[in-house]
């Protein structure tokens, strides 16, 4: 395929997903090594009524105003849980259902109640993204990556979601080793004086941030599968905590590129002649990786279970 | 209007949906009672997103073959298929890697929804606009759905609130105690699959009126409500069941009235609304509750140190024990003991000695084990036992000058 194609039509958007997809794999790994893998679809449900609720409030689709209302929302969720789950005395995975589906509701609701008919706001949107719509329509050919003015019409989410994937590394590489003695061993982490609960919650936030920023490109579908599908197959690959993170980002790089030329090319192998949904292919890629590493990766058992 | 929905008197259809509604929400509520003790409620999550490709497969199949794509039977009937593949996924990437659950049921979810959408996309460039009802499932619809389609949903909740009821016995056995369940002869495998069953039938059923995405609500929020009110595991699969048809019935009643309304999203905000009710009034476990229970605990304490403390003489700093002991006729507003707080003082002085004494005896050890500083040694002892540890306290001494 020739440049002048590929790079405004599939360069951005290939490059926003697999830069969202490790944005989202990151801190995905410390979710569910604490076993709060589910964090993320509860956070990727929730930013529909925070979109919602921005849109309301500020009366146009713009980024800043949106993604600070996602951000809002997922921390208002993970207050909600945590009281929920304090004032109830409920466990957390029940309190995590009762208040994701509820908030979600409430953003259904609003948005159906509301006058956005005439503006690109809608739940399925909200699923599953546009990935394909992210175009660099100033673009050339590979000439344009060195030209300023054609550089200056690159899509806006491209810009967000490298902002995310630096957030996420900045502060993986600022708490590691906090991160990792509190994923381990809480107690022990707590004995040298890490304050474990707020970290806790500063990984979530981490993770919304990612999550908004990758939602706002790509659709709450992939976020979840993100967050989950590669971390959780490095995890049956390795037993060292930095191989499972190089691991996830190789499966999450893998699933986005494999998952956008399947969606966009796949296709037009077999004979038809439109394109299926990208995101939805990116995750389906990433459950596919999942489940070649639970049949074949070599540390996929238990470590004391014996091999049935 | 609403009144009429309410009292299903708003055409056939109406009717018949509002009837099918309910009585999934009371099914799904005494459902997921046994989701939320055996502690998989999020279970439910998965099951409900796996549904998706299987709708998907359903209606290409039904349009390859020549039917109409539509059909709500054979499109249920792929959902349920789908989604019990996808249970299996989940129970086998828990039982044979060494991933938790809550890993495996966000891949699973995530995955099967992933593939769902690229089916739609595909079915969307299939056929021209006959695929346009199957994004309903996403959120549910009640608006224009036709008679045998409300004839299914409320032949398939009842059926599925008949197997519940069956199986409930067994079930209640196996939240609370597995082991003792094997022991009777209960297959917990197979006991725990008919649990998941039953959630899957709720969830396949649901589809159609509330969507995918919030049917977990149906099967979640009630039990948790439920919980807030009681002990006994009957009286919550009743008091579930009640509330999830309560939420469904007037669910489905509003959005009948305003077709603005989508069915799904109302239901769980209803379903809602009990819960913040629950959570904040119930007895006993309701966070009004254990405020008052606080209260009252704050002021047997205060009353019992400012009783003490004017037995001693000492001065009492703390103003809401004065305001305590003087509302109480006690003291005055300075904290100057009256003729009966003095009395109250003095018995109060004389309870802390005699308990003084009966936790230094082993004789009293398991009278002792009751001593928590507020308890009073009358409900504790009888009279002859009091009477005797006031001989060994003894009479008033004097107090050498």
């Amino acid at each position: 395929m020739s440049g002048e194609e590929f790079v405004p039509l599939s360069l951005t958007p290939m490059l926003i997903g697999v830069l969202a997809a490790v944005a989202c794999a990151l801190p995905g790994n410390f979710l569910v090594l604490r076993k709060q893998a589910l964090i993320g679809d509860a956070i990727s449900h929730v930013v529909l009524p925070g979109i919602v609720v921005a849109f309301l409030i500020t009366g146009v689709v713009a980024a800043a105003p949106m993604m600070l209302g996602a951000a809002g929302a997922a921390l208002v969720s993970v207050v909600m849980i945590e009281a929920i789950r304090r004032l109830g005395n409920i466990e957390p995975g029940a309190a995590m259902g009762l208040t994701f589906t509820t908030l979600f509701a409430a953003g259904v609701l609003l948005l159906e109640q509301s006058d956005t008919s005439s503006v690109h706001l809608d739940v399925e949107h909200a699923l599953y993204g546009n990935l394909e719509s992210l175009i660099w329509l100033d673009a050339i050919g590979w000439k344009s990556l060195l030209d300023p003015v054609a550089l200056a019409g690159l899509p806006s989410e491209l810009g967000r979601v490298v902002i995310a994937l630096l957030g996420v590394c900045a502060f993986l590489w600022l708490f590691w080793r906090p991160l990792v003695l509190s994923t381990f061993d809480e107690s022990f982490a707590q004995a040298m004086g890490i304050a474990t609960n707020r970290l806790g919650v500063a990984l979530v936030m981490v993770a919304a941030l990612a999550a908004v920023a990758a939602f706002d490109a790509v659709g709450s579908i992939i976020v979840i599968a993100m967050f989950i599908c590669p971390p959780a197959a490095a995890r049956l690959m390795t037993n060292r905590l930095e191989h499972q993170v190089a691991w996830s980002v190789v499966f999450a790089v893998l699933s986005a590129v494999l998952g956008y030329v399947f969606a966009g090319y796949g296709p037009l192998w077999l004979g038809f002649d439109n394109a299926v949904s990208a995101a939805g292919m990116i995750a389906t890629v990433s459950g596919l990786i999942l489940a070649l590493a639970a049949c074949f990766a070599p540390h996929r058992h238990r470590s004391r279970a014996p091999v049935v | 209007m609403l009144w009429n929905a309410l009292t299903l008197q708003l055409g056939y259809n109406a009717t018949l949906v509002t009837i099918g509604a309910t009585l999934l929400g009371i099914a799904a509520g005494v459902t997921g009672t046994f989701l939320y003790l055996r502690k998989r409620a999020l279970v439910s999550d998965a099951i409900s997103h796996a549904t998706l490709p299987g709708v998907g497969i359903a209606f290409m199949l039904m349009v390859l073959l020549g039917g109409d794509g539509r059909a709500l039977p054979g499109l249920l009937i792929g959902a349920a298929v789908s989604s019990w593949i996808g249970l299996l996924c989940v129970s086998w990437l828990t039982g044979r890697t060494r991933l938790s659950e809550d890993a495996a049921i966000g891949a699973v979810l995530s995955v099967f929804f992933g593939f769902g959408i690229v089916l739609l996309t595909v079915i969307q460039t299939m056929g021209a606009g006959r695929a346009a009802g199957l994004e309903s499932f996403l959120l549910g619809a009640t608006a224009g759905m036709l008679f045998n389609d409300a004839l299914v949903i409320a032949l398939g909740g009842a059926l599925t609130l008949v197997a519940v009821l069956i199986l409930r016995r067994p079930m209640a056995l196996l939240a609370f105690d597995p082991e003792y369940a094997a022991a009777r002869g209960i297959n917990v495998g197979r006991m725990d699959l008919a649990i998941m069953a039953l959630a899957l039938a709720v969830t396949v059923i649901g589809l159609k009126i509330v969507g995918l995405i919030l049917i977990v609500a149906m099967l979640i929020i009630p039990p948790v409500t439920a919980r807030f009110w009681t002990d006994r595991t009957d009286h919550m699969v009743m008091i579930s069941g009640l509330c999830g048809g309560l939420a469904a019935w007037a669910g489905a009643a509003i959005s009948a009235v305003a077709p603005a309304m989508p069915t799904g999203p109302i239901i769980v905000l209803v379903s809602f609304g009990l819960f913040v009710a629950s959570l904040f009034l119930a007895p006993n476990r309701g966070v009004l509750a254990a405020y008052l229970r606080h209260v009252r605990f704050q002021r047997r304490v205060h009353m019992r140190q400012g009783l003490l403390a004017l037995a001693q003489g000492q001065p009492i700093y703390e103003a809401y024990t004065v305001r305590l002991l003087n509302r109480a006729g006690l003291a005055q507003a300075d904290g100057v003991p009256t003729e009966a707080g003095r009395a109250r003082a003095a018995k109060a002085l004389r309870d802390e000695k005699r308990w003084e004494l009966v936790r230094a005896d082993q004789a009293f050890e398991s009278a002792a084990a009751l001593y928590d500083g507020l308890r009073d040694i009358e409900t504790v002892l009888t009279g002859d036992q009091i009477a005797e540890i006031d001989q060994r306290i003894g009479g008033p001494q004097g107090v050498a000058s």
